[in-house]
């Protein structure tokens, strides 16, 4: 026979006829993905903003060309070659210490800098007044953060004490290159001039002090061949380096994690309104049958059936998507004040036009490929439909074109998370979390109806049972409401209880009888002082111990030069460049316990040194016991052996070690000690530490319950982000929920209206209607609750290495939420059917 | 010329693991430009009979030759080629698309075709019926024998040499149904083509000009009307 041609236009014209009465229900199909591709355009418009404003303001990040730092003091011959670096020069110290402000009587741990020259070259230090910035150079002044300020409610002119000296506040610092409101919080920062540092005394050999070198240079330098050239020898000295370049790329590859992590969970709400689109267009196909065996009776191609329905399914793919664009980039004028915290940078906003081109290319595929499952039935569907109604979807096993699909969605979930997030297993992990949960929804949903039909409850009284069965009569929502209802349930629930997790470790560790104050820095002359101290306020000295910094001299026999040319996978090269605190001591604490090797507490002269690792940490050394290591503890050399492995508990408050020496080693060391202590009270807290900043001000106090509320106020702004873009997660689920039920109440009409013209009253068709929902509602929430249960302990215990001890009152709540609000929206559908005459219902319904 | 030759035609389906044979051996042709009812009790197969010489269902053995055509070997869609080349329908539920106007549902089999200029031939055939003042309106706001007659002009729009109606009645009162009858009869006179219907109505089967009773599955009786003379 002489093949048909496909008739491409005329395809367009049945496509768009087809639709005329059926567009609202469309619309239904497309309001689901329109919240995701929305989501979607404003993280992506965000991070090109971003990107573009990192780029333009790249200098200002850093603040200089060229950044040069150190967590050990310069020796001369290195100084020496920083000295005849760039063609100006500045020079910063920072260390943590307490300050203490004399108006309120009120400490606190800070950052100090001391800065020397003028830092920032690009940029500025931002301050209330604004010339403070400069002035705080020319006298003993101090730049103070504002949060600071608004803590202890200071006013500029008012003087705070560091250490020794007294500084006169001479400006709010309100921004610093490269500062980002998070890392205010975590630590507020105080500038000083560094002129005034020896006077504080704090800079004493002992202290932890970071040290920044800062330049500038002409235009013409080329900054990457000078770092180049430079390197072997900053890297032999344990020295960093930070270009221009570089603090470019590591700032944008912190935000592609923050964006690509948005960017997902954007994507989990366009997956939910993937299950609304497949649900819709799977409903709406079953009502196109008739007309598809109708057109094939008169002749058209099943090619034709189907790419009519596709060019529909385009069309409105495309129109939501364009409007998922638009509200978009709307709501990328919202991401910057909810992300404020997070920006290091100063965000200018404007249209993104590859993003919204990202976005109406995403929603169109995604509609195309989650649409094509229900779709390609149209292919098998029979013309003797016309004479004989019945429909019979194509078997997933014989039909291999659904297999097809199915990989091209598998395939797309991978693509899609492997671009955003990167790394191949981690997107192998999040797809097959997605996969799991449709199976077990799937499973779930199944299980539901096959024991609903094994089990059926006969006893039960009429409108139990019609509503009971409708779970699984012909054309029950049971699978697709149980999979997305489910879907979004598991999804808030979990970020309800990492939320929960995340807070709880922290507050466990504040609870009774646990040490909630840790004061370090302590001179070893300082020890037994400011021990009597913390006893004589009453206070108990819980723990007090010595720790000695050192570094990694050779592993094995095999030292840093020798790993650095390894390359394989199994060289411990970053043990290398870490600073490691050991400490000393004869016994273990209650927080540890050896499991492989002895323990010795006391080192023989003339015998090997035994030290004990914990487990981890030998792991990640690649050491067995027996092994031999060299550290180098601040010059001098010592070797050692691997005697034993420890477990240890660091969810407790108190001081825990990877390296443990024995006595008789490292007494005679450079040394600072650490004591820890139990405050009752948020007034003996502040009494305590202005005794001891008033005593030792270079001892350095760190109160729980201050770090309490940090972290507090930092997983409020995180939440705060988090619940942002959860909520296009649940208001998609929400919308697919109500397109769901919306549709299934097509499937409901004839028979509700059926059941009215016998005489079913109102409240019967109410009770029927409610119960259905109500069983589907139940199980959909409980099923995505355990799931959630099952994700965040997962969560819990791999990803965040905490015990995971759910409260359950949010899931119990949300439980009877979902239920509540499924038999609500079903209801709601209903009204039309309940309110009017059988006959008009099926008049504009049917 | 046999324009339909149905030859040991048997259908099978395969119910809860058991096989139940609805059509077995059947035999018969049909003459180009006659008419032909096949009537029979409900389950005796004629409608899956129609089904099959119209190409819309696969044998499970036997011949089905229509125009010409043998049917059982074609794909699906060189099967709807045939018909949209050959075939004209009129069901007993009308089967109008609803969301397409009365003048537009007669102009799809030609708009198939890829036939230009239809209109005028499409609006021609809807005055034939009766209908020219109602192309506009949709399938929802005709009455049961107002979309029957824009089916039938559908049925003729694309000139079929045949005609197949499914109980074209059966959802009619007798006074629709008997102006729907004359303006099958008629325009199949006019148009010169063959007639096949399937019907529960011995009056309307008795103005073909050949019966075939069915019963079970075979033919039970073929006989000549009054028409044929």
């Amino acid at each position: 026979m002489e093949k048909q041609n496909l008739n491409i236009p005329w395809l367009f014209t049945m496509a768009w006829r087809d639709s005329r009465r059926n567009r609202s229900r469309l619309f239904l199909f497309v309001s689901s993905i329109i919240l995701g591709i929305a989501a979607l355009v404003a993280i992506y418009s965000f991070e090109d903003n971003l990107r573009r404003d990192i780029d333009m303001q790249a200098a200002a990040l850093l603040g200089a060309d060229l950044q040069i730092d150190s967590n050990r003091p310069i020796d001369p011959e290195m100084q020496k070659l920083l000295d005849s670096l760039g063609d100006e020069r500045a020079k910063e110290l920072t260390f943590a210490s307490m300050i203490y402000f004399p108006q309120s009587g009120g400490t606190r741990l800070v950052q100090i800098r001391a800065l020397e020259g003028k830092f920032p070259f690009y940029g500025s230090l931002e301050t209330t007044p604004l010339e403070a910035g400069q002035e705080f150079r020319k006298g003993q002044r101090a730049l103070v953060d504002k949060t600071l300020m608004m803590q202890f409610s200071a006013h500029v002119g008012d003087s705070v004490k560091i250490g020794e000296l007294s500084f006169e506040i001479s400006g709010i610092l309100n921004n610093a290159p490269g500062q980002t409101g998070i890392s205010t919080t975590v630590a507020p920062a105080v500038y000083i001039p560094f002129n005034y540092l020896e006077q504080t005394g704090l800079s004493k050999k002992g202290s932890r002090i970071n040290y920044n070198f800062y330049y500038k240079y002409s235009e013409s330098a080329d900054i990457e061949a000078l770092v180049k050239k430079i390197k072997p020898r900053l890297e032999k000295e344990s020295l960093d380096y930070d270009t221009v370049e570089s603090r470019k790329q590591s700032t944008g590859r912190s935000f592609e994690d923050l964006t690509g992590f948005l960017a997902l969970v954007g994507f989990i709400a366009l997956l939910l309104g993937c299950i609304g689109v497949a649900s819709a267009i799977h409903i709406y196909i079953r009502e196109k049958l008739n007309t598809i065996a109708l057109l094939r009776c008169l002749g058209a191609q099943a090619k034709q059936a189907f790419l009519i329905y596709l060019i529909q399914i385009v069309g409105v793919g495309f129109i939501g998507s364009l409007i998922g664009a638009a509200l978009g980039t709307i709501i990328q004028q919202l991401l910057p004040i909810v992300l404020k915290d997070f920006l290091p940078v100063a965000f200018t906003l404007s249209i993104s036009w590859i993003s919204i081109g990202q976005g109406i290319i995403l929603g169109v595929v995604i509609s195309i490929l989650f649409a094509l499952l229900p779709l390609i039935s149209v292919r098998n569907i029979s013309p003797l439909n016309t004479l004989r109604m019945s429909f019979r979807e194509s078997s997933f096993f014989r039909d291999p074109v659904k297999w097809v699909v199915y990989s091209f969605i598998v395939f797309f979930v991978f693509a899609f998370t492997w671009l955003n997030m990167g790394g191949f297993m981690k997107s192998v992990y999040f797809t097959a979390g997605i996969l799991g949960s449709f199976f077990i929804l799937s499973g779930a949903a199944w299980l539901l109806m096959w024991s609903a039909r094994r089990y059926f409850p006969s006893s039960w009284s009429y409108l139990w049972r019609q509503g009971f069965a409708n779970l699984y009569r012909p054309q029950n929502q049971t699978l697709i409401l149980i999979v997305s209802i489910g879907l979004g349930t598991a999804f808030i629930c979990t970020l309800l209880l990492i939320q929960d997790v995340l807070i709880s470790r922290v507050t466990l560790s504040a609870r009774n009888n646990q040490p909630n104050m840790v004061l370090f820095d302590i001179q070893i002359n300082q020890k037994s002082q400011v021990a009597a101290l913390t006893k004589a306020n009453g206070l108990p000295v819980i723990q007090e111990v010595p720790i000695v910094t050192m570094g990694v001299e050779e592993i094995k026999g095999i030292s840093y030069a020798e790993a650095e040319k390894d390359t394989s996978d199994g060289s411990p090269r970053g043990a290398f460049n870490r600073e490691v605190r050991a400490t000393f001591r004869d016994s273990l604490t209650d927080s540890e316990k050896i499991i492989e090797g002895t323990w010795s507490g006391k080192a023989e002269p003339g015998k090997p040194i035994y030290v004990s690792l914990e487990s981890g940490y030998a792991r990640r050394l690649r050491v067995e016991i027996g092994d031999k290591m060299v550290f180098n503890v601040q010059g001098v050399l010592t070797p050692v052996t691997v005697g034993s492995y420890r477990e240890v508990d660091w969810n407790r408050v108190q001081t825990n070690f990877r390296v443990i020496f024995p006595t008789g080693v490292l007494e005679d060391a450079p040394q600072f000690h650490v004591l820890i202590t139990r405050v009752p009270s948020s007034a003996a807290s502040a009494a305590f530490q202005q005794a001891v900043v008033a005593r030792y001000p270079n001892v350095s106090i760190i109160d729980l319950g201050l770090i309490l509320s940090v972290l507090d106020e930092i997983l409020d702004k995180i939440g705060f982000v988090i619940q942002f873009m959860g909520a296009f997660s649940i208001i998609t689920g929400l919308i697919v929920l109500i397109a769901s039920v919306l549709i299934s109440k097509y499937q409901r009409i004839q028979e509700s209206v059926l059941l009215r013209t016998m005489g079913a009253s109102r409240k019967q068709i109410l009770v029927i209607t409610a119960l259905e929902y109500f069983f589907l509602g139940a199980l959909a929430s409980l099923t995505g609750i355990l799931l959630s249960f099952a994700g965040s302990w997962a969560l819990a215990v791999y990803s965040f290495e905490t015990s995971f001890n759910p409260n359950f009152w949010p899931a119990v709540i949300l439980f009877f939420a979902i239920s509540s609000l499924t038999v609500g929206i079903g209801l709601f559908n209903s009204r039309g059917i309940l309110n009017r005459p059988p006959l008009e219902v099926l008049r504009r319904e049917a | 010329m046999a324009i339909l030759n149905i030859q040991n035609l048997t259908k099978t389906y395969s119910s809860a693991g058991k096989d139940l044979t609805v059509l077995d051996h059947v035999n018969f042709s049909v003459e180009e430009g006659s008419t032909l009812a096949i009537v029979g009790p409900s389950g005796s197969g004629k409608t899956t009979l129609l089904g099959l010489c119209a190409g819309l269902d696969r044998s499970s053995s036997g011949v089905v030759e229509l125009c010409g055509v043998a049917l059982d070997n074609l794909s699906e869609d060189d099967r709807a080629q045939v018909r949209n080349k050959y075939v004209g329908f009129i069901f007993q539920n009308f089967q109008l698309l609803p969301t397409l106007t009365a003048l537009e549902n007669v102009m799809i089999p030609l708009e198939l075709r890829g036939e230009k200029n239809i209109r005028p031939q499409a609006l021609d055939l809807l005055d034939k019926v009766g209908l020219a003042d109602r192309q506009h309106h949709y399938p929802s706001q005709l009455s049961g024998g107002e979309q029957q007659r824009v089916s039938l002009a559908r049925a003729f729009s694309n000139n079929p040499r045949i005609l197949f109606a499914d109980e074209p009645t059966g959802n009619l009162d007798a006074e629709t149904s008997d102006k729907v009858v004359k303006l099958i009869f008629d325009l199949n006179k006019e148009a010169g083509t063959t007639l096949i219907l399937v019907t529960h109505n011995l009056d309307l089967a008795a103005q073909t000009q050949r019966i075939i009773k069915i019963k079970g599955g075979v033919i039970n009786s073929d006989i000549l009307t009054s028409a044929s003379v």
